[in-house]
């Protein structure tokens, strides 16, 4: 890991690679980030830089290693997982988050974008499985209980080494 | 600000989740102590590390093992702060509790890294591993499937070669001072036990024993290959008797006994997914939203084609959900005309299935009887020899083409019968499961037709056509055997005989019609019951050819590569993917009713087929089941009154009445689980209006 994070800072600086932080540009040439929809969420979830400019040192590059692992247990995927989804980082999913993360998922330009009342439907089906104390907003507790018996989760959350 | 609130309102909730079977179940799993307090960590650092020191001590306290640092969603400079917090506490325990602490750690540190080492003798982890980064989890479901069906039959094979060819061949060549028994059979008619298999017929052209390796015949009938190879009655190892026909007996069933608890050990996971959820759709909208990115892949393209399968699938579910209100909206008048198309297309689909199975049962007939007719002639001479494989081969050739066609008659019927979309694939899969496995099973049962077919008083005596069949388990082996080299034979000149020129046409040639047609998808169900009906053939034909197991690895083993290549190079990625966990449970459950009807062939054979009284370990029993009988009247008069009892209905029906009984149990207590369940969550909804716990949501 810490040869594929060398990799990604410039030449004068991979001495002291350990304490300097890469600009997010370069993170997100990373292969497994670069096919990913929520790239920018993830650069913004695990960057701790204080300027907000999503930089990452070689513990945020870590830390996300460590959690999209094999060997992370699911309570603390899908802790990452809610914090990756909430868009507007309100601590909870409302309607906007769920709206932007179905875009994300259908991908990007017009014509794979769901219409306005499938839209509406899909939505509306998600909260009615997940949304238990019915405020019409996900909040970690029920997320996670909605993830841990979703069977596909632990499969799909892993990256490729 | 923003956060506390939340934080306040969500505190009384949670206490009512924590109270759901489902978490109480996760709980018990986890060691620790605690309850979600930890996973709620803030995402401002200071705030989380707050917590988590104020939970440290009083977590230490009492328990032996606390989570290790790494389960703690929190970042790296934190996790070192919290280490340390805990190893600060350490110093106030006792010597002993702070030894079992460090053993216990330690311990859980070798086997993760036995685990991890064991990991990488695993078969083809890198191959599978990369398949799913490029085609996604549906495709590498298929090749899983694939590595466990080559190490069923890897330890099929060592079960039957170290029980029954082992001992055969030691005692057949006397290696370690061994011997054999032959008992001949007596009270038996002579005119039975005749029986001459043309084995080294001395100087041959080549092509005979290319011939007889594609058939089983010839020199292959006399090897240790077929069932008329184990003549043997007991084999003596210096004092010790081997009782061979019993063993024989014992590793047949052992080989089913296995395959079947090792399927139902491998779907068990799956089914207790299924079983879980309720029974509306288990949240499949949440589990496709939340759950639907695949972080494995790294391909843009693959990224592509994975948005564009999401979309479809979404769009699917919901255009799926308004065609059920449209359904449920419909009048009487409609329903009618849907029900008798139906019962009309239900009608033409018997007939292609009768049509599929009376073809089956002519090909056999005829090519029994005209393959037998030429062992007769002279067989070595050129027209008669090749005309003669084909006609061996016909039931084979004829049971590919039923598999073939039958399939798309089904898919192109079902549009007319206006289904949702999932119950059409579901139904046509279970239709086609149906003719795979049932053309086998008129195959056997044209077979068994024909062997004990008797016209006279001689061949009644025999029990089976002893003229025909001096050796009929050989026979319905060989069969078994061509099925298997037909089978592999088919799929390598699928791929290079449809797959690649395919390829080559549209990378070439951009006329419209072929770019139309394009590459052909990789069709994960059609290519999983050509497995299956494979492995069913194995399974089948064991009993009849104890060595066929080991084909069948060799065979599953080149088709992992073949398959594996020509998805690579000539295969595009599937628009409509079938997702991974619901795949491997059907999967799976394919393979158990293709174990389940393989079990009534072989019943019939064991049980109540007289079996051939010129060859074989079972030529001095009736039946070959014949052997257990006998060999428990052998046994201590105590013991064989207990296996009395035990088979006796006194015992059975009890037993059957107590497994009722823990059966409903076990119903009752997943219903009162739901309904415990049900009530949390209303009781949450009224919790979150109670002017007690918080202010109301405007």
């Amino acid at each position: 890991a810490y040869k594929r994070f060398s990799e990604l800072l410039p030449k004068e600086e991979r001495e002291n690679a350990c304490s300097a932080r890469v600009p997010k540009s370069r993170i997100l040439t990373l292969p497994e980030l670069r096919a990913n929809p929520f790239r920018h969420r993830i650069c913004r979830v695990f960057s701790t830089s204080d300027n907000g400019d999503d930089s990452m040192s070689f513990e945020d590059f870590l830390d996300m290693l460590s959690v999209f692992s094999d060997s992370a247990t699911s309570d603390i995927k899908s802790h990452y997982a809610f914090r990756i989804f909430d868009f507007d980082d309100d601590g909870t999913l409302d309607r906007k988050d769920l709206e932007k993360l179905v875009n994300c998922l259908t991908g990007q330009g017009k014509e794979s974008q769901l219409s306005d009342e499938e839209m509406e439907q899909l939505i509306r089906n998600i909260l009615e499985e997940s949304d238990i104390d019915k405020d019409g907003t996900i909040n970690l507790s029920e997320f996670q209980h909605v993830v841990s018996r979703s069977p596909d989760f632990t499969r799909y959350g892993g990256l490729q080494r | 600000e923003v956060f506390l609130p939340e934080e306040l309102r969500a505190a009384a909730p949670v206490d009512f989740l924590q109270e759901l079977p489902s978490y109480q179940s996760a709980l018990r799993r986890r060691a620790a102590a605690g309850g979600t307090q930890e996973r709620r960590a803030a995402p401002r650092g200071s705030a989380g590390l707050r917590a988590a020191e104020a939970r440290g001590p009083e977590q230490e306290g009492g328990e032996l093992a606390a989570r290790p640092a790494r389960e703690y969603p929190l970042t790296i400079a934190e996790k070192r702060r919290l280490r340390d917090c805990q190893q600060a506490d350490i110093k106030y325990i006792s010597g002993w509790k702070q030894w079992k602490r460090t053993s216990s750690k330690s311990l859980k540190k070798v086997l993760n890294e036995v685990r991890e080492l064991l990991s990488y003798l695993e078969l083809w982890r890198h191959d599978i591993h990369s398949i799913e980064g490029k085609f996604g989890t549906g495709i590498q479901s298929y090749f899983s499937f694939l590595r466990f069906l080559v190490l069923l039959n890897f330890i099929i094979f060592i079960l039957m070669f170290s029980f029954v060819t082992l001992p055969s061949i030691i005692s057949k060549y006397g290696i370690f001072n061994s011997s054999f028994a032959k008992i001949p059979p007596k009270n038996i008619e002579a005119h039975c036990t005749v029986y001459k298999p043309s084995g080294n017929m001395g100087l041959v052209y080549f092509y005979t024993y290319l011939k007889d390796l594609l058939s089983g015949t010839g020199f292959l009938e006399v090897t240790s290959l077929f069932y008329g190879y184990y003549t043997i009655d007991a084999a003596w190892l210096s004092i010790l008797r081997y009782n061979l026909p019993l063993a024989y007996l014992l590793a047949t069933f052992a080989y089913l006994a296995l395959s079947l608890l090792w399927i139902i050990k491998r779907s068990v996971e799956g089914f207790k997914q299924n079983l879980v959820h309720d029974e509306d759709q288990f949240q499949s909208y949440c589990n496709k939203v939340f759950a639907g990115w695949d972080f494995c892949i790294t391909d843009p393209n693959a990224a592509q084609l994975k948005h564009r399968s999401l979309q479809y699938e979404l769009q699917t579910d919901l255009e799926e959900e308004r065609l059920k209100r449209k359904i449920a909206d419909r009048t009487m008048k409609e329903k009618l005309r849907i029900y008798s198309l139906r019962i009309f297309i239900n009608i033409i689909v018997i007939a292609v299935l009768s049509g599929c199975f009376y073809s089956i049962y002519r090909a056999t007939v005829f090519s029994q009887e005209n393959s037998n007719v030429s062992i007769g002639h002279d067989i070595r001479t050129d027209s008669i020899g090749a005309a003669n494989l084909l006609v061996q081969y016909l039931p084979s050739i004829v049971i590919t083409l039923a598999n073939f066609i039958a399939p798309q008659i089904f898919s192109f019927l079902i549009k007319f019968e206006d289904y949702s979309p999932a119950f059409e694939i579901r139904l046509t899969l279970m239709r086609c499961v149906f003719v795979r496995l049932a053309n086998i099973g008129v195959l056997l049962f044209s077979l068994w037709s024909q062997i004990s077919y008797c016209a006279t008083d001689q061949c009644k005596a025999c029990g089976y056509n002893y003229e025909l069949y001096p050796c009929w388990e050989s026979e319905v082996g060989q069969e078994m055997y061509k099925l298997m080299i037909f089978d592999f034979i088919i799929i390598l000149a699928g791929t290079l005989f449809v797959d690649f020129p395919r390829k080559l046409l549209v990378t070439h040639c951009s006329c419209k019609p072929v770019q139309w047609c394009g590459l052909q998808e990789f069709g994960i169900s059609d290519n999983v019951l050509e497995i299956i009906y494979g492995q069913t053939i194995c399974w089948i034909g064991t009993f009849f050819s104890p060595l066929l197991p080991a084909i069948a690895t060799i065979k599953y083993f080149f088709i992992f590569y073949i398959k594996k290549i020509s998805l690579i190079h000539t295969r595009k990625p599937a628009a409509r993917p079938i997702r991974a966990s619901s795949s491997n449970f059907f999967f799976l459950v394919v393979l158990l009713i293709g174990l389940v009807l393989a079990f009534i062939p072989l019943g019939i054979s064991i049980a109540h087929i007289p079996s051939s009284k010129a060859c074989g370990p079972f030529r001095n029993f009736n039946t070959s089941w014949a052997v257990v009988p006998d060999t428990i009247l052998g046994f201590p008069t105590g013991l064989q009154q207990v296996l009395h009892g035990i088979a006796s209905e006194a015992f059975a029906v009890p037993f059957f009445m107590v497994i009722c009984l823990i059966m409903f149990y076990f119903i009752a207590l997943a219903g009162a689980h739901k309904r415990v369940v049900e009530q949390l969550r209303e009781q949450l909804i009224m919790v979150r209006f109670d002017p007690l716990f918080c202010t109301p949501k405007v």
